[in-house]
């Protein structure tokens, strides 16, 4: 016990992560980088492929995927699958794409409804009709979290998950441990 | 006579009494056509209830409509036996021919046509109910001629009479339904027997707890209930006589009496044998429930009679009638002093909670079919907290056989844990679908030859809360010991897909959790999802796991009977007939729920795109 | 032989009076037994099935089963910790809780409680159910999205404030839900009040006074500053007026 070793992890390789915001805010990814100086830290231990922080388009292989955001369109549902393909361990980060989150709260309505209110209705963007361009997205009838169309491995829940719950998950990862979460970490709100 | 009217008529023939809600609801429904929101407030006020509990009670029951129903309102009964008879079809036809979307109302209101769980026709379905009359044996031909009434808007009371008729089917005939039983006999039996020990204590008994002066017996009859060992017809098996002696014992307090309460519910789909004990054999029931009044000191007796079988309740009524002229029913009966006991019929209203005896008693108070906590159990603090002892309709006919033979002589059938003899209810793929009563013991493979089944595939005995028996196993045993059952026997030949049936099962349970507590009401759902969801060509092996984890949380953590068994029919078919849900699975290891694709139909529609992008494939592009 | 008025609940004795429950006894010994339905004040409603544990081998509810003298019974075993963790995730997907939204969080007890299970996620797939919000009252808004069926609105209404507000009907999970005692449906047409007892039982965010919005801010809420397991003697702060 008092004859410490030392534990600094044998870094023979640095864990590759990407990221992404699906139908979310960024908000997860702001907290995210809350961790401050100990970026500098993970920034040692990890490589980051795919994210808004780098400008990696499309994911490679990774050994992590972090993934904010519910699926709300067809786009989302393709950068998912994406990732699950090439990450070994995919982690919904967030209320969003744990249980749909805010985007979730049009799931009462009618998607038809959603859109004719949005677009067909002169105070809004009337005058412009439903766009069309094969370019956008389709949106889903409903927003769904990410568990629903793929396998998810580990959650970190949060509106947004605080910055030391992201640095717990990481760490407890890079150790090889089942992350967990204790009181003050684990939050819904 | 205005609505008003009719209403406070109702009410004054039940005396404005709260506890006969769900009868007043019924009976102002059977004339008004719904429930309307003005009509539950009046009955509040009528009874002196608050509203929020009248319309919680009529929200609770499934033949109630607080919503405006059609003036036909058409249910087909669903159980797996109607969907392989092809009622599904029939229903499809149905809804084609009258323009019309299951479980809507037609935009005139004149008709609503939807499915409703096993209305006890299996013998005979496609079975169906119009304005809650059952009628059997559905074709193609009579489907025609009905929506041609309902077109025409014949009153249903003109219908064709055969329509509504409902055969006995009796195949096999033992001591229950071949006896040439004479009213009164069994009581004439039961009284002439007491020793004088037992007189003795009974008016001792009766001097202490209000039990009437004069009467021998009881405790001899209680005797003779222990030596014929008869268990519980309903399913659980437990010691009728445990039950009554309990009852008899449980203190009273000032004013109350002891109940007896006949459970004719008959929800658990595929059983029908109470129906046609009622319908044949009314005596036989009301003497055993007389006689159980006269042993455990009753005054009052109810028979809950599923609101299915509405077309019983006058012919019961009449036997009921015919009872109290002949001196056994009413005051004094059989010119005994102090012997007073009577009947009265209350009808449910489509939910099979209500068969749980905690939840039917809730329902005979006039309240939602909520099974209560126990301790403390209805032999103690029953119906209106009064000491009750429920039994369904085969216990009490049983209980006249022992009172008018002798326990001796009944317990000489059957097996040594299993006396007596037990009515099954066949039905499904055989020959002659109808009522069997075999000595207890008879071996499933014995009950497949004498019901003309051939290349049978399986067995569902006892009901979806039952076992599912696979061809290996034919040779188990009717009894206690081995299949215990209330007396569904569902036969499935080699044709038949038992995961479709597992599938109907889960329906049914999503269908009647009474929602009380959150492992059944929430997890029936799910299983109903998840079943659905391989139906579809969705499923994966983790699927299956979610299955099995479901069942272990709902069968350990549930509130009744029904939660805890719901899973029983999945874990049966997946432990069983593994390959029938393998057949339909993705290989991946997860798919979602849903179609992807058609998630984004409406999107396609309302930008009229239909480019690649605009579509999404369902299996992962692994 | 003298009769030794304690039980084992998880290795560790606790005694009891005749007539106690596990759950009665447990609190008064300050030892968790995760709930939701039953209240400290109120007889047991049994409903939402977070009290489960195995008394002598056999599955029950804490809340209502009866202590006895001798019983060994188990509550925080991996077994059962993960039956409730399922359970509370019924609880999250047949419902619509979002907690970043609602004025209960910090303080409310499914929530807590499913910070003490650890429940990462609802796991299965949501029902959005489409609930209504009933904001016709003058002092006290209702959103139902966040029921858990705990009944104890109906008890307080009726036992205590007399009034019957509240009555549980409806069967199964499409229509079970809270009805209330007016023609309307409507709570202002009830003579409901913000004084009642049931205005401040609700363990969830249904019953909620109106203009106190965040009042306390989040983060120094009860559940923020101690976890649910360690306020087991604490009495329950009921929303007040
Ligand atoms: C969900 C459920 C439904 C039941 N339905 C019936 C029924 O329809 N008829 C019946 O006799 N017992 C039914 N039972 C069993 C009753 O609770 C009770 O055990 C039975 O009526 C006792 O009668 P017995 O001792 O004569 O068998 C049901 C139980 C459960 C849990
Ligand atoms: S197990 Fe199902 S039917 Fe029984 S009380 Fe619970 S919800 Fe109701
Ligand atoms: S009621 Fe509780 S669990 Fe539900 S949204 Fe509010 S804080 Fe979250
Ligand atoms: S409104 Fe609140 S107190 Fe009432 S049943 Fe729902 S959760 Fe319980
Ligand atoms: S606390 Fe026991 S069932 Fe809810």
């Amino acid at each position: 016990m008092n004859a410490p070793m030392n534990t600094a992890p044998v870094a023979a390789k640095k864990l590759k992560v990407a990221t992404t915001s699906l139908a979310g805010c960024f908000g997860c990814h702001m907290s995210f980088l809350d961790i401050d100086e100990r970026i500098l830290k993970l920034l040692e231990l990890v490589e980051f492929d795919r994210s808004p922080l780098t400008d990696i388009k499309h994911c490679g292989p990774c050994d992590l995927g972090l993934i904010e955001g519910g699926l709300c369109n067809a786009e989302n549902v393709h950068v998912l699958r994406e990732f699950r393909k090439n990450c070994k361990i995919l982690v919904a980060v967030g209320a969003c794409a744990i249980n749909g989150g805010l985007p979730a709260q049009r799931n009462h309505l009618d998607l038809r409804d959603v859109l004719e209110e949005v677009y067909q209705t002169e105070y809004l963007l009337g005058r412009a009709g439903i766009p069309n361009d094969p370019e956008l997205p389709l949106p889903l009838d409903k927003v769904h979290p990410i568990h629903e169309v793929v396998k998810v491995d580990y959650f970190l829940p949060g509106c947004p998950p605080p910055a030391d719950a992201f640095w717990k998950l990481l760490t407890d990862l890079l150790a090889g441990r089942t992350p967990t979460l204790g009181h003050g970490l684990l939050h819904y709100d | 006579m205005t609505e008003t009217d009719t209403i406070d008529a109702v009410l004054d023939r039940h005396r404005r009494d709260g506890t006969r809600l769900v009868q007043i609801l019924r009976e102002i429904q059977e004339q008004l056509n719904w429930l309307s929101p003005a009509t539950l407030t009046r009955v509040a006020e009528g009874i002196g209830w608050p509203r929020a509990m009248v319309s919680g009670t009529a929200s609770f029951y499934s033949f109630f409509h607080t919503r405006p129903r059609g003036k036909y309102c058409v249910l087909w009964s669903d159980n797996i036996t109607d969907r392989m008879l092809g009622n599904a079809e029939l229903m499809d036809a149905m809804c084609k021919k009258l323009w019309l979307e299951p479980g809507r109302v037609s935009e005139d209101g004149l008709v609503s046509v939807n499915t409703t769980s096993c209305t006890g026709m299996c013998d005979q379905g496609p079975a169906l109910l119009v304005n809650y009359r059952a009628v059997t044996g559905m074709t193609t031909a009579r489907l025609g001629e009905m929506v041609g009434l309902i077109r025409e808007q014949k009153p249903v009371a003109e219908w064709p009479a055969e329509w509504f008729k409902v055969e006995d089917n009796v195949r096999r005939a033992g001591i229950l339904l071949g006896g040439d039983f004479v009213p009164g006999s069994a009581l004439k039996a039961a009284l002439s027997r007491a020793t004088a020990y037992a007189t003795e204590a009974s008016n001792f008994r009766s001097v202490k707890e209000s039990l009437p002066a004069g009467m021998a017996g009881p405790l001899t009859m209680l005797d003779e209930m222990g030596k014929s060992r008869l268990r519980g017809r309903g399913g659980a098996g437990f010691s009728t006589r445990m039950k009554w002696e309990a009852c008899r014992n449980a203190p009273l307090k000032a004013g109350h009496t002891r109940i007896v309460v006949c459970n004719a519910d008959e929800g658990e789909p595929g059983t029908f044998k109470d129906r046609v004990l009622l319908t044949s054999h009314a005596d036989l029931v009301a003497e055993g429930m007389t006689v159980a009044a006269y042993a455990i000191g009753a005054t009052r007796g109810f028979i809950y009679l599923r609101g299915e079988y509405r077309y019983l309740l006058e012919p019961l009524e009449h036997a009921l009638a015919r009872r109290r002229e002949a001196g056994l029913l009413g005051r004094s009966i059989l010119g005994t002093q102090g012997f007073d006991f009577d009947i009265e019929i209350h009808l449910g209203a489509g939910a099979y909670v209500c068969g749980e005896e905690s939840a039917l008693i809730e329902s005979l108070e006039g309240k939602p079919g909520r099974p209560r906590i126990r301790p403390p159990f209805p032999v103690t603090n029953g119906y209106l907290d009064q000491p009750t002892v429920v039994n369904n309709v085969e216990t009490f006919a049983s209980a006249a056989l022992v009172a008018l033979h002798g326990g001796e002589w009944f317990a000489a059938h059957g097996t040594e844990k299993s006396s007596g003899s037990k009515i099954l209810s066949v039905s499904g793929d055989c020959e002659r679908p109808g009522l069997y009563e075999y000595p207890f013991g008879v071996t499933v493979r014995q009950v497949l030859e004498d019901c003309g089944a051939t290349d049978t595939q399986a067995v569902q005995i006892s009901g979806p809360s039952g076992i599912c028996v696979a061809a290996e196993e034919f040779g188990r045993r009717i009894a206690f010991e081995d299949l215990a059952t209330a007396g569904a026997f569902m036969v499935f030949d080699e044709s038949r897909d038992m995961f479709g049936v597992a599938r109907n099962f889960a329906h049914f349970f999503a269908h009647e959790s009474c929602g009380f507590c959150t492992p059944c009401r929430v997890g029936t759902t799910l299983v109903r999802n998840l079943m659905d969801k391989i139906a579809r060509g969705h499923g994966s092996p983790y699927d299956i796991n979610e299955l099995f984890k479901l069942h272990r949380v709902m069968q350990g953590a549930s509130h009744c009977g029904l939660g805890n068994s719901a899973c029983n029919p999945v874990f049966d078919t997946l432990n069983k007939f593994r390959p029938a849900y393998e057949r339909r699975l993705k290989s991946l290891d997860y798919e979602p729920a849903f179609d992807l694709d058609a998630a984004l139909s409406q999107a396609r529609q309302m930008t009229g795109r239909d480019d690649a992008a605009a579509h999404l494939t369902n299996e992962a592009e692994a | 032989m003298t009769t030794d008025l304690t039980f084992q609940l998880d290795g560790e004795d606790i005694a009891f009076t005749p007539g106690q429950t596990i759950m009665q006894a447990a609190k008064a010994a300050g030892v968790y037994i995760p709930h939701l339905c039953w209240h400290p004040d109120f007889p047991a409603h049994g409903s939402c099935k977070l009290c489960t544990v195995k008394a002598n081998g056999r599955f029950g509810s804490g809340c209502t089963m009866e202590a006895q003298a001798g019983m060994v019974v188990e509550n925080r075993t991996a077994e059962l910790d993960d039956k409730r963790r399922t359970l509370l995730q019924m609880f999250f997907v047949e419902g619509n809780h979002f907690c970043p939204s609602c004025e209960k969080s910090g303080d409310c007890t499914l929530q807590a409680t499913a910070y003490e299970l650890k429940m990462m996620s609802p796991h299965f797939d949501m029902f959005y159910p489409d609930r209504p919000v009933d904001a016709s009252h003058p002092d006290v808004l209702l959103d139902f999205n966040r029921c858990i069926m705990c009944s104890l609105c109906v008890t307080a209404s009726r036992d205590v404030d007399k009034k019957n507000v509240f009555a549980m009907g409806g069967r199964g999970i499409l229509g079970r839900r809270i009805h209330i005692n007016s023609e309307s449906g409507k709570l202002a047409d009830t003579d409901f009040a913000l004084t009642d007892r049931a205005a401040g039982i609700c363990p969830v965010g249904v019953i909620l006074p109106k203009r106190k919005g965040f009042a306390v801010p989040i983060g120094e809420r009860r559940y923020d500053k101690a976890p649910i397991n360690e306020q087991v003697k604490e009495p329950l702060k009921e929303a007040t007026p």
